[in-house]
């Protein structure tokens, strides 16, 4: 029997606005417990939300930017549920008349590109954090991240495996990012991540019943998690008995799947306009102006770096897939005016770099500055490109400054003529046979003579010249 | 000298003249609490710093519009530093750290704040019977209850303690206090006055206006009250006129509408023929009547009974015993926490309209009861659009009748929540509506509603106004009329 799975994606997307959804509080990670919230944070009685329009035009980029209707007035609705870290009682959220509705996004695994269609993406504030393991018996409560906005992206169950959900929520992530409406940081929680799996036999019109895995923050896992409840969800149907609605989390240090609650015991949460605030209008004006300063999109990059650059389609590809990426090779590429160096940088060394160590660009010590310098001294002759690979080593592992590396390495090229002819002469006097050999006819022998003069300098040598002089002096 | 049953136009003059000290004032604000402590009309006290506010204007004098005024604050109004319990026992230790936008509007144009007043818990009752700090008594009459839900602020004011008080209005708390104990109250338009810092009942419903012993002095208060607050999305950033303004703008070739709709039978004789009397005497002031149809007028309170619940079921929400207020003593989990905290911090009254509006919001009920009643409320706003084309206010007895004895409608709720039928249209549609004193029935106060149209506070304070300059039903005090 053969199965197909249908995945849904919600990717809750912190946007980066300087304050919270509704109040002044400050949205800065890391604070003190309890030092970022303000009256309406903590939710106290007779305070009032205020919609932050930032958050509206962060949301908007994205509608744009996905294609989507964007939704010139859109409402607020109440969420109600108990939770200690849910101060009000309730969430405010968009249920009714979201910002953002239709979009699609582009993704590609290694075996192809799809259309994924996003239903919808609509503001919400963020709950608190309860803390469980610092007080003895006793819960925590840390209100900083409350009211903090988010964008919650909801994908059309079309998806087919885990590998499809990954590549879909990179390709969000790096939008996200682009678009400079979110940092993407996983690890600071972001992004986050319900995915809603399903199978069903193939050829089977109708979706089969769905649970809902919450609360999965890394690519990694989304993968492992899925994969964990297609094959439970498989055996659940094949021993003959039906799979149940309901939240189940992934629990990342057993690689498995736990029930969290069922249907039945599913909160009904009383969705109710929000009476405390208005519909929120963006005019035709505010409209114009977020489409106006759209920034390049991914798409648009690779487009452009293959006809104005003339770079390869594989590069282009890699390189405008990340936003440091993207911006490392634009900023090296102005300074050094030699693209395609530094696109043979990135697209070789670097990115094998990333394999091995098996890491985004923004993870890596290597800063784009950094980067930029290499490729500058490269170019301008001061380490040769072998030289290079070993001082971007050494970058990347401690996330030195180029030219310090050089310095105190000693790894300036010699480019002195007289200091290279010197040496080579001396190669040269002390290898009689091979030169008469050479001299002979065997030319292979050429390289040997340039190996030697590479080992006595220590490959600082300007391969170029020491190629010039030997040839001038076993003529 | 005294301010005992003095307004606030009065005691101005008085500080003006320099008939009276500010400390004088206060001092007697608190020697009357005290010698008025059976009424218990205020659950806190801001005995010290009100003093040492008008010793301050004593050295100081100042010349902001309410200078010196004493004013009593509804508790259910956040104040800087002074505890605020909204009337339930949930918040009995709750001291807030911020002030609402009309209590800092107030003090900034000089008035006083001599205390906390008793109110319904959370705002709901008309009896002020609900609450948990006790009855609140009428100053007319022992064992008559002074209304709901300002009771305390309405007692304050209708015996000579202050000569104004704040307070709330969802469904008719301070028209209908204000009806059985004898004064004037105002509910402004719907985002006239910032709601910041209220405690929210029901937040498309609520709003705040004063009490007072005249419609001049409302028109004082309102102009203080009144701001648009960027911290309130509700609040109407519309401009915000001089209410002293039209008060003295004769009332010939004025029109009072009349609602045909109204079925005036189940009330009493009496107070029926206080009612035609007052409008009688609108007729002599040079307004006339006419006939206007509300169809949908009957449906307000069982759609009040909707709408009201369900923004409160989810308002209360944040009474958890979590965070502030008060919780149940060694709770053996989460939702142990939760439900001992709330069973033992609410009354019944408040707990019933949890319930009902929990079960209105809920999965597969909300199409036939919130969203219905929302849609009800549209067509009964379109009724008042469509009646304020051809007419300037509309008139309405304020109550069913005067005060009641404490206790005679415990029993039934649906016979408490009639006591609004008057006044919840008003609320639904948004509009500003005031009750003033306009007869005595037993030696008890009845009240007449003037309503207004969307925005205009200043035709009702005009109405009212008027009918306060020919008749004297304004001044009777529980203990005789005042002269």
């Amino acid at each position: 029997m053969s199965w197909e799975t249908v995945i849904g994606l919600e990717i809750h997307v912190q946007l980066s606005t300087k304050s919270k959804l509704f109040s002044g509080g400050s949205t800065e990670f890391g604070a003190e417990s309890n030092t970022h919230v303000d009256l309406v944070d903590m939710g106290l009685p007779g305070v009032l939300p205020v919609a932050n329009k930032e958050a509206f035009y962060k949301a908007i980029r994205f509608g744009l930017a996905t294609g989507a209707e964007i939704n010139q007035e859109s409402s607020f609705d109440r969420k109600n549920y108990f939770y200690p870290d849910l101060p009000k009682g309730y969430q405010i959220t968009q249920m009714t008349k979201p910002i953002v509705e239709k979009g699609s996004i582009k993704i590609a695994t290694d075996e192809s590109e799809r259309v994924i269609n996003i239903t919808r993406a609509h503001l919400e504030e963020d709950a608190g954090k309860s803390i469980h393991d610092l007080f003895e018996g006793k819960t925590g409560v840390d209100l900083n991240r409350a009211g903090t906005p988010l964008l919650e992206i909801v994908s059309e169950p079309e998806i087919s495996n885990a590998k499809e959900a990954v590549a879909y929520f990179k390709a969000i992530r790096q939008l996200v990012i682009f678009l400079d409406i979110c940092d993407g940081n996983m690890a600071q929680g972001s992004m986050r991540c319900d995915v809603n799996v399903s199978v069903r036999k193939s050829g089977n019109k109708d979706l089969g019943t769905r649970a809902e895995l919450k609360n999965i923050n890394s690519f990694k896992f989304i993968e492992k998690a899925i994969n964990y409840e297609i094959d439970r969800q498989i055996r659940v149907i094949e021993s003959g008995e039906s799979v149940v609605q309901e939240t189940r989390l992934y629990d990342s240090e057993k690689n498995e799947t736990r029930s969290m609650r069922s249907k039945e015991e599913a909160n009904d949460y009383r969705y109710f306009p929000c009476p405390d605030l208005l519909p929120v209008v963006i005019s035709d004006k505010e409209l114009k102006d977020i489409k106006d300063n759209l920034p390049e999109l991914p798409e648009e990059k690779r487009k452009r770096y293959i006809k104005e650059i003339g770079l390869e389609e594989s590069e282009a590809k890699i390189i405008s897939s990340s936003k440091t990426m993207a911006n490392m090779f634009e900023d090296a590429s102005s300074k050094t005016n030699d693209a395609k160096l530094v696109a043979k940088w990135l697209v070789g060394d670097i990115s094998a770099l990333l394999n091995k160590d098996n890491i985004d660009i923004e993870e890596s010590n290597l800063t784009s500055e950094n980067f930029g310098k290499l490729i500058e001294r490269i170019s301008d002759n001061t380490i040769s490109g072998k030289i290079a690979k070993s001082v971007l080593e050494d970058a990347w592992e401690n996330g030195t400054d180029v030219d310090e590396i050089i310095k105190t390495k000693g790894l300036v090229q010699i480019q002195d003529e007289s200091i290279l002819e010197e040496i080579a002469m001396k190669i040269v006097e002390s290898n009689p046979s091979q030169v008469a050999a050479y001299k002979s006819g065997k030319d292979k022998l050429f390289g040997f003579f340039v190996g030697q003069v590479m080992k006595e300098t220590q490959g600082k040598a300007n391969p170029k010249s020491v190629n010039e002089i030997l040839k001038k002096l076993l003529k | 000298m005294t301010i005992k049953y003095k307004t606030i136009k009065e005691i101005k003059n008085m500080i003006s003249q320099k008939e009276i000290s500010n400390k004088e004032i206060i001092k007697e604000v608190f020697d009357q609490i005290q010698a008025n402590e059976h009424l218990n009309a205020f659950i806190t006290l801001n005995k010290e710093p009100a003093l040492k506010k008008s010793e301050d204007l004593d050295n100081n004098p100042s010349d902001l519009p309410l200078a010196g005024i004493p004013i009593a604050q509804k508790d259910l109004f956040c104040t800087k530093d002074l505890r605020t319990t909204c009337g339930s026992r949930i918040l009995n230790n709750f001291i807030p750290p911020y002030s609402a936008t009309v209590i800092e509007n107030l003090e900034n144009a000089g008035c006083i704040s001599i205390g906390k007043t008793n109110m319904d818990e959370f705002a709901m009752g008309s009896s002020n019977e609900t609450s948990f700090f006790g009855n609140v008594e009428n100053p007319w009459g022992k064992n008559l209850v002074p209304g709901g839900s300002s009771g305390g602020s309405a007692a304050a004011v209708s015996a000579g303690i202050v000569p104004a008080a704040s307070a709330t209005d969802t469904g008719g708390s301070i028209r209908q206090p204000a009806s059985l104990c004898g004064i004037t109250g105002l509910k402004p338009t719907y985002g006239r006055v910032s709601r910041w810092g209220m405690i929210a009942f029901a937040s498309s419903l609520d709003q705040a206006g004063p009490m007072a012993r005249t419609a001049e002095d409302c028109a004082l208060l309102l102009n203080q009250m009144c701001s648009h607050d960027e911290k309130d999305t509700t609040s109407l950033d519309d401009a915000i006129p001089n209410f002293e303004e039209n008060l003295n703008e004769p009332l010939k070739d004025k029109k009072i509408g009349i609602v045909k709709d109204l079925d005036l039978s189940s009330l009493d004789n009496e107070v029926v023929k206080v009612y035609e009397d007052s409008l009688k005497e609108f007729e002599a002031l040079g307004a006339s009547l006419i006939d206007i149809s509300l169809p949908n007028l009957s449906l307000s309170v069982p759609t009040y009974y909707v709408v009201a619940p369900a923004e409160c079921s989810s308002n209360l929400s944040r009474f958890d015993g979590v965070k502030f207020g008060r919780r149940s003593e060694d709770p053996n989990n989460l939702e142990e926490l939760y439900i001992k905290s709330r069973s033992e911090g609410f009354g019944d009254e408040v707990k019933r309209r949890i319930l009902i509006g929990s079960y209105v919001l809920s999965a597969g009920y909300y199409d036939a009861y919130y969203k219905k009643a929302q849609q009800v409320r549209r067509l009964i706003k379109n009724d008042f659009d469509k009646a304020f084309s051809n007419i300037d206010v509309i008139m309405t007895p304020t109550t069913r009748g005067p005060a009641f004895e404490m206790g005679s409608k415990g029993s039934d709720p649906i016979q408490m929540y009639l006591e609004d039928l008057f006044t919840i249209s008003a609320n639904l549609a948004g509009l500003p509506a005031i009750s003033i004193p306009n007869g005595n029935i037993d030696n008890k106060p009845t009240g007449i509603q003037i309503i207004g149209n969307f925005l205009d506070e200043s035709s009702i304070l005009n109405f009212a106004h008027m009918f306060q300059t020919s008749t004297n039903w304004h001044k009777y005090t529980p203990e005789g009329v005042k002269e």
